[in-house]
């Protein structure tokens, strides 16, 4: 473990810099000029729904297209004009597997070795150590084809870290495990960042996944809607959220806000509002409206909340676009 | 300079193991221009024998040998629309391998299988009345190979920019199965209709043909002169494998998967 003045000193450093990133699809517009940093050490989580624009945002990290403007700098390396030393600072992990179903384990990592210039009795150590420390060196001589999906998982990411790369960039990591890995699978990253310092960077549509975030940047439409701490932006609330199922959702919120001077969101079938002192407010709520409430649930606010306060959608609308 | 070896030896090696691992890929890519051979070089041989003089099946050797060629370039660089639809490709592309070096390896691992594919079919060249000393034997590998990098060189820009196999296909029996058979594979220019004489005369693969039947037969007759022919097929592998080159440098984003 690193002591606290080293994890201050690298928390100060920038890795990424993001300056107005934008990007179109055509006419369509993907990112609208998206600014953040990302700071050495940290683990950081781009979260939002499908077609917010995460996918592209990671398409471009890992260097595989340019964006049509902006300006993205890794490392003091600006990707524009140096891409090959970005690469080399950056371990990829892909969504879709990226490994080759015909060659063994082993092969898979010797090869992707190559690639960057390692070769020789270093690139059998790093091989096998890295192996090892994900729990796979029992099946490095069987072919990719025979892994389970977890097993698969675990050594795309021996080969994203292959080369020692800085910065870790993961795809929606979480998708196609089962919670057991799931849980294995963020020890193993948090673990990455404590002894390696490697920089993490993970893509989720899931708000409890990224939970697991040191501090998360929410997208929505291809803009930064907030950045920081979950439990922060959380806390930016500073309420409870009540979330009123009722059948008559519109006539319910002018009533709300005549009575109470409190603003609802309206959305399908439940109204959703913040209030500091929730609990003692349901009972006042019920009395008044009688017979037009049928349920009342009261929670802390979770991320879900943070988007719908930010954004006024819910996150889960299922109507976003499907990302290329 | 290892490592800018290094992954060109990545690429290349890959293409290898996988294509061994695959003994339908090494039957197939052997086997059918094996058939066509002797099925249209028996069947046409003995139906317009004494027209030329010459034994058919012996002139349509090189043309054979070159469809083996043709064939094991094309399945090769097929491998590069699975690669991209499986996956593999985008962690290549996000590797800090220029994209000549990346283009360089996956053709000449394309043109090594071809090579072998073919070195093995010259296995049959001593029953063709082919008895060459050492130095033709040489020369006939060198146009081999030459042949080889300017078939896979010619996959991969293709293959580059499709989505599907099925597509490749297409193009294979529009494009690539016309190129061959007006390359004089089958039949020489002399006595075919002027346009057919003029396109055979401006298809690049004629020349490949040419050279290797020329290092074969040291016929020299009615074929342009040898020298011509490397020229024409060194130029033309060598502008394919530059225009891959930019072709693989221009990212997309359909990459992401």
């Amino acid at each position: 473990m690193p002591n606290v003045e080293e994890l201050q000193a690298m928390a100060t450093q920038t890795l990424i810099t993001i300056k107005a990133l934008r990007h179109s699809y055509g006419t369509r517009e993907a990112l609208r000029g998206v600014s953040f940093e990302v700071a050495c050490g940290e683990i950081f989580g781009l979260l939002g729904p499908n077609g917010s624009g995460k996918s592209t945002l990671f398409g471009i990290l890992s260097t595989l297209f340019r964006p049509t403007s902006g300006e993205i700098r890794v490392g003091g390396f600006a990707l524009a004009q140096s891409a090959n030393d970005v690469r080399r600072q950056i371990g990829v992990v892909f969504q879709s597997p990226s490994l080759d179903d015909k060659l063994t384990v082993f092969e898979n990592l010797r090869y992707q070795g190559y690639l960057y210039g390692l070769g020789g009795n270093a690139l059998k150590k790093r091989c096998h150590e890295l192996l090892e420390e994900l729990g796979v060196s029992d099946r490095a001589r069987d072919l990719v084809g025979k892994l389970s999906g977890g097993l698969k998982r675990r050594v795309e990411i021996a080969k994203g870290l292959l080369h020692g790369p800085k910065l870790l960039l993961l795809d929606e990591p979480s998708t196609g495990l089962d919670p057991g890995a799931r849980v294995d699978l963020w020890k193993y990253l948090r673990a990455l960042r404590d002894q390696e310092k490697v920089t993490v960077m993970v893509t989720t549509h899931m708000t409890d996944e990224s939970e697991n975030c040191d501090r998360i940047a929410i997208l929505s439409d291809g803009e930064l809607v907030c950045l920081g701490a979950p439990d922060l932006l959380k806390g930016e609330i500073g309420a409870d959220v009540l979330e009123i199922q009722t059948n008559s959702e519109e006539q319910l919120a002018h009533k709300i806000e005549e009575t109470f001077g409190i603003k609802c969101v309206v959305l399908k079938g439940s109204l959703q509002m913040e209030h500091e002192h929730a609990a003692g407010f349901v009972a006042k709520l019920v009395e008044t409206f009688p017979g037009v409430i049928q349920a009342v649930t009261f929670r802390r606010p979770t991320l879900e909340d943070v988007y719908l306060h930010k954004t006024g959608q819910r996150f889960w609308s299922g109507g976003g676009e499907q990302e290329s | 300079m290892i490592s800018k070896v290094l992954p060109i030896y990545s690429l290349w090696s890959r293409e290898i193991v996988r294509f061994y691992r695959q003994p339908s890929r090494v039957v197939g890519a052997l086997g059918s221009p094996l058939v066509f051979w002797l099925l249209i070089g028996s069947g046409v041989g003995s139906s317009f024998a004494g027209s030329s003089g010459g034994d058919y099946l012996q002139y349509f050797y090189p043309g054979t040998l070159f469809l083996i060629l043709l064939f094991t370039a094309i399945f090769s660089t097929i491998s590069l629309i699975q690669d991209r639809r499986e996956g593999f490709l985008q962690s290549v592309l996000v590797a800090p391998v220029s994209r000549l070096g990346l283009v360089t390896g996956k053709i000449l691992g394309g043109a090594t299988l071809a090579c072998s594919q073919g070195i093995l079919f010259l296995l049959f060249a001593p029953l063709m009345g082919i008895h060459q000393d050492l130095s033709g034997w040489l020369l006939v590998l060198a146009v081999l190979f030459l042949n080889s990098v300017a078939l896979t060189a010619l996959g991969f820009v293709i293959a580059w920019r499709l989505h599907s196999i099925q597509g490749f296909h297409a193009v294979m029996n529009l494009l690539l199965i016309p190129l061959w058979l007006l390359s004089g594979a089958l039949f020489p220019p002399e006595g075919s209709p002027a346009w057919i004489q003029i396109v055979m005369k401006l298809n690049p693969l004629r020349y490949g043909l040419a050279a290797l039947r020329t290092s074969l037969y040291d016929e020299t007759a009615a074929a342009p002169p040898l020298g011509l022919c490397v020229i024409v097929t060194v130029v033309f592998g060598i502008a394919l494998m530059v225009f891959a080159a930019w072709v693989a440098s221009r990212g997309r984003a359909e990459d992401v998967r």
